[in-house]
């Protein structure tokens, strides 16, 4: 697989500010600043617990940030109307953990969902595309069954081709490749690479899975201790000398990220 | 003392805030914009899963209330002699009191937990996200259309259920008992009347409806997601909706009824 050699400089598909984030009492970001290329995949990294799906949240407008701005595509998502929001977000895509098929609907009229609820497509219209986003995940021949029937990585590719059905112009892909065999992993990974090249679209990639997911990405954003820790190509991040991420890139367990939660020492508890 | 008092502010305001977004979540639900197309057909297939599917348990439990009410009724009137008023006596308490509240107790348990569970459930699996983020408010695609639901089938569901108590309590009381057939049905006739007792009885079956129905949307709609969070509201949908019939029972009888 080819990589995008270029250090991405072109304009920004979404913009992320100065981001403060709490939930409850815990600080999930403290004055986060990123952006998401146009048309490229981005890989948003970090350890556990840091909030990467939070940023997928934020970005979709499910969370609203305590102070600064989160804009996708030059529109402030947080100070959207209800209605406007909803514009907006037909024109991203996004893929839950779970996949989160509608359980009542069949492969279908999952696929058809967006359609019939955005579109005015008759039905012959929206069988074809429904049948053609299903073969480009290789699930055209489970377009009868019930999502139950399906194994979960069967799910998520459902899922996908939901996801692009109304053809978004972005697509954030939350824990992708989690729980899937090798195979499955390798179909889609090359599913995001082929989905990016062939429709253009700006493609965001949170994962545990480090070293797939930066062989198919063009930018990789790494979150760690509540803000950006890197920012830039996946070469950069390889040869960069930043002990933490240095630490990510190697697993070590001890390092700027620290293995144990908080917490008083150890001879204070005991004692 | 400090403390308790506190505690006392504490828990008032966050039953008032949870008030307030339960208010908020129903008032998106019912005037958000919304396709009334489609928004008719998913309302009507609700009242198939919380109405059609409700009637077999309000069907036996209206006839065994109607049953025992005759037979009570019946020992009880007897004393004095006039069992033959056996039928103005089941037909009111039907109609005024047992009818909207029985059937609005066990609208909670058999359909206000389904509906809680239901709604979390698409919560805790990310369906109700994964519809906003297709575009579609899951107020106005899930909520909405439950609601309306239950606020449509209760009171029918209350109807059926003192139809058939009646019933119950003719086959007690004429037909095994042996009281006069037709005074048992004249006296019921003679005695109730359609605004004073009827129309009220579905007034309150309406609100009583609101009632459930509202709190077991928004206990589904704001629960934790996960396994413990889905039994608590389930759980609370049933307390809270049988403590707000009872209570709301006596306030609107007080108000309907009072000033005899």
């Amino acid at each position: 697989m080819k990589r995008n050699q270029s250090i991405v400089t072109t304009e920004a598909f979404v913009e992320i500010r100065d981001v403060v984030f709490r939930r409850d009492q815990r600080v999930i970001y403290d004055g986060l600043t990123a952006s998401v290329p146009r048309g490229k995949i981005t890989a948003i990294v970090g350890p556990s617990g840091t909030g990467k799906t939070t940023l997928l949240r934020l970005i979709g407008g499910q969370l609203k940030p305590e102070a600064g701005d989160v804009c996708v595509d030059g529109l402030s998502v947080q100070s959207l109307k209800r209605a406007a929001l909803f514009d907006l977000r037909k024109r991203m895509g996004m893929l839950f953990q779970s996949g989160a098929l509608f359980a009542e609907l069949s492969v279908f009229e999952n696929v058809a969902f967006p359609l019939r609820v955005h579109t005015n497509l008759d039905d012959d219209l929206i069988r074809l595309v429904v049948l053609m986003k299903l073969e480009a995940v290789g699930l055209r021949g489970a377009v009868d069954l019930m999502p139950s029937e399906l194994s979960g990585g069967m799910q998520r590719r459902v899922a996908l081709a939901r996801a692009i059905a109304l053809d978004p112009e972005m697509i954030m892909y939350d824990e992708p490749f989690v729980g899937q065999d090798p195979i499955g992993l390798g179909v889609l990974l090359s599913l995001v690479k082929q989905l990016n090249q062939a429709l253009g679209l700006t493609s965001l990639v949170v994962s545990h899975d480090l070293q797939e997911t930066l062989s198919i990405a063009d930018h990789v954003i790494m979150i760690a201790n509540n803000r950006v820790a890197f920012q830039g190509s996946p070469d950069v991040m390889q040869a960069s000398d930043d002990p933490l991420v240095q630490q990510f890139l190697h697993g070590s367990p001890d390092g700027p990220v620290r293995f144990h939660f908080p917490a008083p020492s150890l001879e204070d508890s005991v004692s | 003392m400090m403390n308790w008092i506190a505690g006392v502010g504490r828990s008032t305001l966050s039953q008032l805030s949870d008030l307030g977004r339960a208010t908020l979540i129903l008032m998106q639900a019912i005037f958000g914009r919304s396709n009334v197309g489609v928004h008719w057909r998913l309302t009507i297939d609700q009242i198939h899963v919380v109405g059609v599917l409700s009637l077999s348990i309000i069907i036996v439990s209206g006839l065994f209330i109607g049953m025992v009410l005759g037979l009570q009724g019946y020992t009880i009137l007897t004393d004095y002699g006039s069992e033959q008023a056996l039928g103005q006596m089941v037909a009111l308490s039907l109609t005024r009191e047992l009818g909207p509240v029985v059937t609005a107790l066990l609208f909670a348990g058999r359909a206000g937990s389904a509906l809680t569970a239901e709604i979390g459930l698409m919560k805790a699996t990310e369906q109700l996200a994964s519809l906003e983020m297709i575009g579609v408010d899951p107020l106005r695609r899930v909520v909405a259309p439950r609601f309306w639901a239950g606020v449509i089938s209760l009171p029918i569901l209350s109807l059926i259920f003192v139809s058939v108590g009646c019933l119950g309590g003719a086959l007690v009381g004429v037909s095994w008992l042996g009281v006069d057939s037709g005074s048992f049905w004249a006296n019921m006739q003679a005695s109730v009347d359609f605004s004073d007792d009827v129309f009220n009885g579905m007034i309150k079956s309406v609100v009583f409806a609101v009632v459930v129905t509202w709190i077991a949307v928004y206990q589904g709609y704001d629960l934790v997601p996960t396994s413990e969070g889905i039994a608590r509201a389930t759980t609370k949908t049933v307390v809270y909706s049988s403590l707000a019939v009872l209570g709301l029972d006596f306030f609107l009888t007080a108000v309907m009824f009072g000033e005899v």
